[in-house]
């Protein structure tokens, strides 16, 4: 019991000090830059206390829950063996985390805005939504797409940089072609479609499926799934602003 | 009052975001996989940890660092803090020192926080075997973030082209790829991919709006956009480097003749 206590309270110190760049970055510009008080400190404390503590049961959380289910699940891919199996569970779980993302959500609504704006389509609600939903379907698509390329090349083994050169020389390639009021969001949209529960369970399931397959090294193999999640939706995107 | 409410918002949107994932796992494990996950129960409370965390984080977020970092980004792009005139119609770059630093120091700051990077950095330390250390990982990723924000910032300023910037980002990325470490390239990769998350894309999206607001001549939808990207190109170029550069000092060492005995008589 003591021990554990004492095991929480150093993760807790840990998150603290995690947490410190930020304390010091706002406090220095706060004090010495602004030369401000503290609008709410006892509120601002408060929550800091919430983020300590949800930092550190997070941490804990993803050593017990997340690595290892994401882990487990690459095994049991493994074994079964069924190749169509893993690659429509990658899709599924690429699209399934990405299409209700709140940050996405927020960003295709204001891509709507923005398209509206610039006479790109109609300008009433109606046209807006459906703008913005066709757009969150394109980029859930895309990371689907982006998690089933990514574990095929995992059982391949098949190095990621040809990969993502190419995506990039893609990127590259039709920036141009693309609407500019596209651009932005489109290469903010790959930032925005890894969320905090789906980065570790892709990466516990690559680094798992890297480790569980003969011949597969988890540093050369295992890593770079969040890596294509992030790329494929510029290209996506960019490609819907051009047709549309 | 208002707090709990807050707080069971949160938990509620934290939930509904986990939904599909969960079911995407629950339908494959029952439809397709057909067996119990050892330790289910610890991976319960294990996801259980995660969901509360997550949202006493946000909700910590919500209260104690957004309200604060968003003020302060308006306060430090504020036309009168800048002391530009409101007719102006040309700025100094100059003027804005200290939106750049606080862009470099914010970027920093927040990208230690990321919990996405946290988790990144301690599976590629548990599989690396003493190469690569989390913490080492999270700094190279850090300045990166500092570097790619505190020239997205300079770009909004000058006002040049975003994709040019965002392409010489990728030829740097894929000239490094040539030299780099052939085990350090996917983590580098995926690490482009996590910096972008909870903590750091609330407070730079205001910033980098702010500066589009301040600047005479941006709109705010065309160039407030784009910060994140930067967030997201240039830690692949710090991992990169470190790894280059780290490897050329090994290899600097190994050539000295002391060190070869070393090595022959181990």
């Amino acid at each position: 019991m003591i021990s554990a206590l004492a095991d929480f309270l150093r993760l807790l110190a840990g998150s603290f000090r995690d947490l410190l760049p930020i304390i010091l970055t706002v406090a220095f510009f706060q004090i010495v830059v602004l030369q401000q008080p503290f609008p709410n400190l006892d509120e601002v404390l408060f929550g800091l206390v919430f983020v300590v503590v949800g930092l550190t049961l997070f941490i804990q959380g993803l050593e017990m829950g997340l690595f290892p289910l994401g882990n487990d699940m690459a095994e049991a891919f493994a074994r079964k063996g069924s190749l169509m199996a893993l690659l429509a569970f990658a899709f599924c779980l690429g699209f399934g985390t990405t299409v209700a993302e709140p940050a996405l959500i927020a960003v295709t609504a204001e891509a709507a805005k923005i398209a509206s704006d610039a006479g790109v389509i109609e300008g009433n609600a109606e046209a807006r939504a459906s703008y913005a939903d066709s757009l969150r379907i394109i980029v859930a698509l895309s990371v689907g797409l982006a998690l089933l390329i990514g574990v095929f090349r995992i059982l391949k083994g098949w190095p990621i940089y040809y990969f993502i050169i190419a995506g990039y020389l893609l990127v590259i390639a039709i920036t141009p072609f693309a609407p500019a009021e596209i651009v932005g969001i489109a290469y903010d949209a790959g930032g925005v479609t890894t969320s905090t529960i789906t980065v570790p369970l892709v990466t516990a399931l690559g680094v798992g499926l890297a480790q569980t397959i003969r011949g597969r090294n988890p540093m050369t193999d295992g890593f770079g799934l969040i890596a294509l999640a992030s790329l494929t939706p510029m290209i996506f995107v960019m490609v819907f602003g051009m047709v549309v | 009052m208002a707090f709990f409410t807050l707080f069971m918002e949160t938990a509620y949107a934290t939930f509904a975001d986990v939904l599909p994932i969960a079911i995407v796992l629950l339908g494959f494990q029952i439809g397709v996989l057909r067996q119990k996950p050892r330790n289910l129960s610890r991976i319960l409370i294990g996801l259980l940890y995660v969901l509360l965390g997550l949202t006493f984080f946000l909700v910590g977020l919500e209260k104690a660092l957004f309200p604060v970092g968003k003020a302060m980004a308006r306060q430090l792009t504020n036309p009168e803090f800048i002391g530009v005139a409101p007719d102006a119609t040309v700025v100094e770059w100059a003027s804005f020192l200290w939106v750049f630093a606080f862009a470099w120091m914010i970027g920093f700051a927040t990208t230690i926080a990321e919990p996405s990077l946290i988790a990144v950095a301690l599976k590629a330390e548990e599989i690396a075997g003493g190469s690569i250390t989390a913490w080492g990982l999270r700094l190279a990723v850090a300045l990166g973030v500092s570097v790619g924000v505190t020239i997205g910032a300079y770009r909004i300023v000058s006002g040049d082209s975003l994709g040019l910037y965002i392409m010489a980002g990728y030829a740097i990325v894929i000239t490094q790829t040539f030299f780099a470490s052939k085990t350090i390239i996917p983590l580098a990769y995926d690490s482009g991919g996590v910096t972008t998350s909870t903590v750091t894309v609330p407070v730079l999206a205001a910033l980098g709006l702010g500066l589009a607001i301040a600047v005479p001549g941006r709109s705010p939808l065309l160039d407030g956009f784009g910060l994140i990207a930067f967030a997201s190109v240039f830690p692949i170029i710090s991992v990169l480097g470190y790894d280059i550069v780290s490897t050329w000092f090994l290899r600097q060492k190994k050539l000295k003749p002391e060190n070869t005995e070393e090595e022959v008589s181990q």
